[in-house]
């Protein structure tokens, strides 16, 4: 069976890009319920390698004013997880670029994991990030079916995480790692300080087995190009999200938006 | 069966640290160190000399004799009303203050629900020249508005948090957003044995003095440490923890918890956690939590700011499912009544969350010989405006 089983799509594109990656987020069910899948073929069309759709939480610990508010914004609007892999099934049949679920861990929880597990990757998700996920708990009940199930774990680490530890999450990583730009919550703050540079450079030094990806702060070309320097590439998040709220813009311009970006 | 927290930070199934890589050096740190710096001789010199000349402690162990009259058993009221700023949560303010200033922390935060929690990091950040800010839902700031100028005139500065329903577990995502952003100089006193591990454990011993001292007291009083029955209210369930703590071991107490019913457990405006949750994981730790199907966290009522929590202490979750403590339910008008009851058979007016403690004396059937304790974790100066509104006295 194994050798019959598809590249995961993550490592498809790591294996033809190794630079300037650009990975979008965006939360689903936001701004309206039904604009999931039309906002992912958008994305892909515009050029966006990769795409990382937040599950809403009621209590968001790790997201700023923007993320909270269109995850609040998307459970008003009716969205659950159930319905979010259903509509990732459905952007599958035109999507191809790889599709990551990025939340908190529990409506997951609630979902079941081991369902939840087969349930995205039968849907045609690739990867998961769960920030409030212990490493430990990952390593012991979930790691071998996660595997199995074809998904890989996504990993984040901030200026504050020490080497060691980056070293075993490296080890427990695939796909890539994704580097928290500042210790901070999204969206909190724009562009790079010196000593974020530094920690750019130093992650850069390590030479990882994975690749990594720069993601909060990220919100122009100018922090797209500076970040694209150090890392494989970029994620940006609120930026995209501020960018979606606005009177205005719809999902039809969302290419513009992205040349904006990668100039 | 034990009961308190092992060394992966859980009790049974229930526990953890749930929590962003963002602060992890911050709870890893708080990990390495807590059990040493509690230990220090000096840390406990200092913790115990500020909780004698400055919290007022030990608190009085009072018998109470109409009540014990009406409900005929040997009733006794451990007084947490008396404490500096009215409530138990000073044991615990004082305990992290010391412990924050061993780390090197310049500055404070908190959350607060009715605002008792935030009085006392106030406090104690006076007390020890730290720059505090507390983080308070804004319904909570409407309806505490007292405990928010205590604050205030305490030199703390009081941020509303405007998210969710904008109480008690909105203000503690503000509390650790807060944290994630500044976390190098800054330390967070949890109010309550919730959080990511160590928080409930380190929470739960700065507490257990009150059992420390119920034990002492009532060996004294009947002879004899231990009581028949420990009542306590639950939200979170800090003073629960510390009037329960030096009990767990001994099975023959039995120990009873008492939540928020709110407007009755199936009306859909309540906080009964145990009757009403399932495991999850919400503010660092997996515990049990109302929640919808979907996983959405769901906002809690009570007439109780102090009790209006989604979730509980991971250790109440794990006394739950081990059946080593009893819960049950009060809802705000058995709890309205039982304050009025009280302040009329004993002279001692309670705060509302302890209100619901005192309740559960009419649904329970007691042995003329059995001695019975009541946390009176706080006084109802700061409820008498919902007294007032409550209006039947």
């Amino acid at each position: 069976m194994e050798a019959t089983k598809t590249m995961n799509r993550i490592d498809q594109l790591f294996s033809l890009k190794r630079e300037n990656i650009l990975s979008v987020f965006f939360t689903a069910g936001y701004p309206s319920l039904n604009d999931t899948v039309p906002i992912a073929q958008a994305l892909e069309q515009a050029g966006v390698d990769m795409i990382e759709i937040g599950i809403p939480f009621s209590d968001p610990i790790a997201d700023g004013p923007v993320i909270q508010a269109s995850s609040k914004t998307a459970i008003d609007n009716g969205m659950t997880l159930k319905l979010l892999l259903e509509q990732v099934k459905e952007a599958r049949q035109t999507v191809t670029i790889p599709i990551i679920l990025m939340g908190y861990l529990n409506p997951v929880l609630q979902y079941g994991m081991e369902h939840f597990f087969t349930d995205a990757a039968a849907a045609g998700v690739d990867g998961l990030i769960l920030p409030d996920m212990p490493m430990d708990e990952y390593k012991h009940s979930f790691q071998e079916k996660m595997k199995s199930a074809g998904l890989h774990n996504i990993f984040l680490i901030s200026p504050t995480t020490v080497e060691k530890r980056i070293r075993q999450i490296d080890n427990l990583s695939n796909g890539f790692i994704y580097a928290v730009s500042s210790s901070s919550t999204t969206g909190a703050r724009t562009g790079f300080q010196p000593e974020q540079l530094a920690y750019f450079e130093r992650l850069k030094s390590l030479n990882l087995k994975n690749p990594f990806l720069i993601g909060f702060g990220i919100s122009n070309q100018e922090s797209y190009n500076t970040a694209c320097q150090y890392s494989a590439g970029v994620i940006i998040g609120s930026a995209f999200i501020q960018w979606l709220k606005k009177e205005g813009n719809s999902i039809g311009a969302i290419p513009e938006f992205m040349r904006q970006v990668k100039g | 069966m034990d009961y308190t927290v092992n060394e992966q930070g859980y009790y049974g199934n229930f526990g953890g640290a749930y929590i962003p890589e963002m602060l992890y050096p911050n709870i890893e740190e708080l990990r390495e160190s807590y059990m040493n710096i509690i230990h220090e001789p000096s840390f406990q010199e200092q913790f115990h000399q500020l909780l004698r000349d400055y919290v007022g402690r030990p608190t009085p162990l009072c018998f109470a004799p109409r009540l014990s009259e009406r409900y005929s058993a040997r009733i006794y009221l451990k007084r947490e009303d008396l404490c500096h700023t009215g409530a138990h949560k000073i044991n615990n303010t004082i305990g992290q203050i010391l412990l924050a200033k061993r780390l090197g922390k310049q500055k404070i935060i908190a959350e607060t629900g009715a605002g008792q929690h935030g009085v006392a990091t106030a406090t104690v950040c006076a007390l020890m020249g730290m720059e505090c800010i507390v983080y308070m839902g804004q319904l909570d700031m409407e309806r505490q508005r007292p405990n928010v100028e205590r604050m205030r005139i305490l030199g703390t500065k009081v941020v509303p948090a405007t998210s969710g329903n904008m109480t008690l577990k909105d203000a503690t995502n503000e509390a650790m957003r807060h944290w994630i952003n500044h976390p190098a100089d800054t330390h967070y006193i949890i109010g309550s044995v919730v959080g990511p591990h160590p928080y409930p454990d380190m929470v739960a011993r700065f507490q257990s003095v009150i059992s420390e001292e119920i034990k002492a007291q009532l060996t004294e009083k009947e002879g004899n440490p231990f009581p028949d029955y420990v009542l306590a209210c639950v939200g979170g369930g800090s003073n629960a923890t510390g009037a329960f703590y030096h009990y767990l071991d001994h099975e023959h107490v039995h120990l009873i918890g008492v939540e928020a019913a709110g407007k009755g457990i199936d009306s859909g405006a309540s906080a009964a956690t145990t009757a009403l949750g399932k495991p999850g994981v919400l503010h660092g730790s997996k515990t049990l939590l109302m929640q919808t199907g979907d996983g959405q966290v769901v906002e809690p009522y009570s007439i109780s700011a102090g009790l209006d929590y989604p979730g509980i202490g991971p250790m109440h979750a794990h006394l739950f499912e081990t059946g080593r403590v009893q819960f049950i339910s009060a809802t705000d008008d058995e709890a309205m009544q039982a304050g009025i009851e009280l302040s009329r058979t004993e002279g001692i007016i309670p705060a509302i969350e302890t209100a619901h403690a005192m309740a559960v004396l009419k649904k329970m059937e007691f042995d003329t010989d059995d001695v019975v304790v009541i946390n009176l974790s706080g006084r109802g100066d700061k409820d008498l405006e919902t007294y007032i509104r409550w209006g039947k006295y």
